[in-house]
């Protein structure tokens, strides 16, 4: 190709001009980019209409930043989109709010639920204890009413001594003659074997001669191990031997656990 | 021929350079379309006073453009022209557009009317402006009225060679030819 008649065709100066075909643009664009001389040829015609459309300028100079804010309003308007986006955004936030709630309540639910409970065993423990209370204050006063019994001064307290079975074994009896009462403190007697029972018996001396008080029912069960027993006789002593349950007609002085004798 | 070499030399970095700077702005880099305007602005905004002769309404229209070619910057490809060409072509149609709008239908009935050696008449000759004018002058004055024209409708208006051949009443042939020759009257104008 002629390089020079090509450039003096004229064809260049209609390319910066815009007035070529699509195809016609497509091939100078290409022996522009074959031949530097066409490139350059391009280049200050462009230049020319360049220098000569620079001096048909407005003469007060336009700002870009004008420009820059308006592209970025426009960037703004690509936000107007927003309106869609917004619709899913405020979709998301729909479902994670409603979540959030639902989450929320079964948390309250839960922890409502975990209250309830709570208070239950707390009123369940107000019951137990309110019942110890009256239990306490049951026992207080059968202490009481007991303390109040052994302290009446008609009272004759006649220490039981161990004997060979039970060394070690002791009770205390103590003996309102006016009311005819006797209260066994039992407390240092050791628990009889199953099918046993402690019976207590007054004795006189001369001749000696046992009579049966009564028994030491509930042994086990009775925790102050304390026993009132009716009492109408001349005692001279008291003894409790250990026999089979329902006790004996007579004693059995093998299994004498404690004994002593009135005194004065 | 030395003259050219010279161009060669500056204007090499120079395409480098633009290539580069379209890229950017094509991948939405503000600050490479701030350079591109730098590069084009006054010109296109002159080629936009050319065809509507209103300084506020050019920029207006020219500020117009420049978003446009913001927002269809993908639409530009390298292959399909010169850069310069590409915003050329946007500017003379949104001009045309303004002029053949309804406000100004009854004003301008003839785009071609005017050529743009009118703007180069401003009322007072001594303040910056003419001053600045006297090189511009220099550029023109020396265009025969025959260059002045074609060129006006050419690159300004944006006829197309038909158009030019029955505006100017020259034969087809002979536009493409008398163009070549006022734009080399141009350049060497330049030169000088």
């Amino acid at each position: 190709m002629d390089v020079k008649e090509y450039i003096a065709s004229g064809i260049l100066e209609l390319y910066v001009a815009g007035q070529l075909s699509g195809e016609e643009n497509l091939k100078v664009a290409e022996y522009a980019e074959m031949y530097p001389e066409i490139q350059q040829e391009i280049e200050e015609i462009e230049a020319s209409i360049l220098a000569l459309s620079k001096t048909l300028s407005p003469k007060s100079s336009m700002q870009f930043d004008d420009i820059k804010q308006r592209i970025a309003s426009d960037g703004t308007s690509k936000v107007v989109k927003l309106p869609n986006r917004k619709v899913n955004w405020l979709w998301y936030v729909g479902w994670a709010a409603s979540l959030i709630l639902a989450v929320g309540a079964a948390y309250l639910y839960l922890q409502n639920e975990e209250l309830k409970s709570e208070i239950k065993v707390v009123k369940d423990q107000r019951i137990d204890f309110e019942k110890q209370i009256e239990e306490a204050q049951n026992s207080l006063a059968e202490s009481e009413s007991l303390l109040e019994t052994l302290r009446d001064r008609n009272i004759k307290v006649v220490p039981l001594g161990g004997q060979e079975v039970s060394p070690a074994s002791y009770a205390k009896v103590y003996w309102n003659k006016e009311q005819q009462k006797v209260f066994i403190d039992a407390q240092g007697l050791p628990e009889p074997p199953e099918g046993m029972v402690y019976q207590v018996w007054s004795l006189t001396l001369n001749p000696l001669t046992p009579t049966s008080v009564g028994l030491l029912e509930d042994f086990i069960s009775d925790e102050n191990r304390i026993f009132a027993l009716e009492n109408p006789n001349y005692s001279e002593a008291f003894g409790i031997t250990l026999e089979p349950a329902g006790g004996s007609a007579s004693p059995n002085l093998e299994q004498l656990y404690a004994l002593g004798t009135v005194s004065g | 021929m030395r003259g050219s070499v010279a161009l060669c030399a500056t204007a090499q970095p120079f395409i480098m350079k633009l290539e580069v700077l379209i890229t950017r702005f094509q991948q939405k880099d503000v600050s490479a379309f701030e350079r591109l305007y730098g590069m084009y602005a006054e010109n296109i905004c002159g080629v936009i006073n050319t065809i509507v002769r209103n300084e506020t309404l050019a920029q207006e229209i020219c500020q117009d453009v420049f978003v446009k070619i913001w927002h269809n910057a993908a639409s530009y490809n390298s292959s399909k022209g010169r850069f310069f060409t590409w915003i050329l072509n946007i500017a003379r149609n949104a001009a045309i557009d303004e002029m053949r709008s309804k406000s100004y239908k009854n004003q301008k009935k003839n785009l071609s009317a005017d050529s743009f050696v009118g703007i180069l008449e401003p009322e007072g000759s001594h303040n910056e402006a003419a001053i600045d004018a006297e090189g511009i002058r220099r550029l023109i004055n020396r265009l025969k009225q025959k260059c002045v024209e074609i060129i006006d409708l050419l690159y300004f208006k944006g006829y197309t060679q038909k158009e030019v051949a029955e505006e100017l009443e020259i034969p087809l042939g002979t536009v493409k030819t008398r163009n070549r020759n006022c734009i080399s009257q141009l350049r060497e104008n330049m030169k000088k």
